[in-house]
């Protein structure tokens, strides 16, 4: 628990058990995967059957009108569904091959290794610092240099520090909406995730913090699985690699990036990708 | 001009005479209280005990009494109210039962301050043998006060953005972390504000501590708990109902009057004072 660089084998930490074939994320092998996963509203069913695998590092764009699961999708991939009372999952969802949906899978641990980036930047009401610091600290570390280290080394990779290196006392309020999302980032690159989860992170930013955050994205992809959840086609095809369409809970159609949008194989893509409708 | 403008002009005039009529009434309140009561306050007033069957001395002990009063019931509602407030809004299942729950606090800060005296009386002097007492009106006031506290923090809870836990939860912290590290620092400024006015009421209220701890008339200060007190309220109280001496009295009734409001404002500006620094640390 205290330990923020695990090995694969540590990284299970409550996740180990009943071992669905091998635990290693090396190429080749998914760092996430959906099997069969349905997903209900109270008796309102949002997800039909999905099946999809997320490779390691490297960028996913789930694309789709508004109400086609993209959102209550992504959200299943840290367990954050758990918090809408009445929800219901069935299915299968492996981290490493490993069931996250199982009892002994602690939310906690999980959202830690699988981290995410909100829709509109959701900084803690505190210091910039106190909020990177934030997830070093409920996670245990207290070691106070090892915490600013990691705050620093954050706020880098979330190319922020040089705007920010003066104010880390400030408000995280009093930052502009492109420099809060950053900051969001950098809180969430804090606690050495494997894998983020982005749910529209630039629905809210104008065209030059969009910019910002795209370029890290790309980035980051080096270090870290990504799946961004969009409704700009332009945002998906310039930072994915991998494309995912949704369409009223269904998964209509997976596959590179590239192909997708010159050669969409399903009606429904072609149709929305090329804005005939959503 | 044309008939729209009009009547908007009319209507901010009304609302500019219902706010003036406002301030003219607490004008008026604070004023004749001032006019009354300032003669009466000199160093003795406010450092002696009262003397001669209450016409001359001062009022320290019932100073010192509603301070005692005030302190205990706010020490005992808060930590209690904030626990209810944050067991309803952030764990409890959303149901019938909850909204039960809610409805019935707020009935019962419509209850008249004489019956939480006389279930004081029953529970805390009787049943529990505490006596007339500190203890005793200290607990009754604090139950006076835990549904303005209990109500006020669950505004001040709900009022934080559910974004901001999900925040929390995504870093890995727990509900339990999420709660004390991030929800109750973001709900303390509303949570203090219900302080304010709990400590508005519990401290002017005479019903409550009229059966459970304040004494017509004692010669020292309170020693432990289980020691009655004096109390501004019911001084007044006492002064303008007993003795025989009525001018006297009441010329030092309005300068208790006047000391008690002035308690309650410098609390009030306390909770005022850290609830605008917390504001100003954490919300930009």
């Amino acid at each position: 628990m205290h330990n923020l660089h695990p090995s694969p084998a540590q990284g299970q930490i409550g996740l180990n058990i009943n071992p669905m074939g091998e635990a290693d994320s090396s190429d080749g092998k998914p760092k996430i995967s959906a099997r069969g996963v349905n997903f209900y509203y109270g008796s309102k069913r949002a997800l039909n059957n999905i099946n999809i695998d997320f490779t390691p590092r490297r960028v996913t764009a789930i694309i789709g009108p508004s109400g086609c699961g993209k959102s209550t999708f992504i959200r299943l991939l840290n367990r954050m569904h758990e918090l809408v009372p009445g929800s219901r999952l069935e299915g299968e969802i492996l981290l490493d091959g490993l069931d996250i949906l199982a009892q002994a899978c602690d939310a906690a641990e999980l959202r830690k290794r699988v981290g995410m980036v909100f829709q509109k930047p959701n900084p803690f009401p505190k210091s910039v610092f106190e909020n990177v610091a934030y997830g070093l600290e409920v996670n245990g570390v207290t070691d106070r240099n090892l915490i600013e280290e990691k705050v620093v080394d954050s706020l880098k990779k979330a190319a922020l520090w040089e705007e920010i290196k003066d104010r880390l006392k400030d408000s995280a309020l009093g930052l502009s909406g492109g420099q809060q999302q950053r900051l969001c980032i950098a809180r969430c690159l804090a606690v050495s995730p494997e894998v983020i989860l982005f749910d529209e992170p630039c629905a809210s930013l104008d065209p030059i913090s969009t910019a910002k955050i795209e370029e890290l994205i790309l980035a980051l992809k080096k270090e870290y699985t990504i799946v961004i959840v969009t409704h700009n086609m332009q945002q998906a095809a310039r930072v994915s690699d991998q494309t995912a369409f949704f369409l009223m809970g269904d998964l209509i159609e997976t596959g590179r990036t590239d192909r997708i949008f010159k050669a969409p194989r399903d009606k429904r893509t072609e149709d929305y990708i090329t804005g005939r409708f959503g | 001009m044309k008939k729209r403008n009009i009547i908007q002009k009319l209507g901010f005039s009304a609302l500019f005479a219902c706010m003036a009529a406002n301030i003219l009434f607490l004008g008026t309140i604070i004023f004749f209280i001032a006019a009354r009561g300032l003669g009466a306050i000199n160093w003795e007033f406010l450092t002696q005990a009262p003397r001669d069957s209450m016409t001359a001395g001062g009022v320290a002990p019932a100073i010192v009494g509603t301070f005692y009063l005030t302190s205990g019931a706010v020490l005992f509602a808060l930590p209690l109210g904030v626990a209810c407030a944050v067991y309803l809004t952030e764990y409890s299942p959303k149901g019938w039962i909850v909204n039960l729950l809610r409805i019935s606090i707020n009935n019962l800060a419509g209850v008249p301050s004489v019956v939480f005296g006389l279930f004081g009386l029953t529970v805390f002097v009787k049943y529990a043998g505490f006596g007339v007492s500190i203890l005793s009106g200290s607990l009754t006031l604090g139950i006076l006060a835990l549904p303005v506290i209990i109500s006020a923090s669950q505004e001040a809870l709900t009022a934080v953005p559910q974004s901001t836990r999900e925040a929390s939860l995504a870093l890995g912290a727990t509900q339990w972390e999420t709660i004390r590290r991030v929800v109750l620092p973001a709900a303390l400024p509303g949570i203090l504000t219900g302080v304010i006015l709990s400590v508005g009421r519990v401290a002017g209220e005479t019903a409550p501590i009229l059966f459970t701890a304040a004494a017509f008339y004692l010669k020292g200060y309170p020693h432990s708990v289980f020691s009655e007190v004096m109390a501004l309220p019911y001084h007044i109280y006492a002064l303008m109902t007993e003795g025989t001496h009525p001018e006297i009295q009441t010329r030092i009734a309005y300068g208790s009057s006047l000391l008690l409001l002035a308690l309650v404002l410098s609390v009030s500006m306390l909770a005022i004072f850290i609830r605008a620094r917390q504001r100003k640390t954490y919300h930009a």
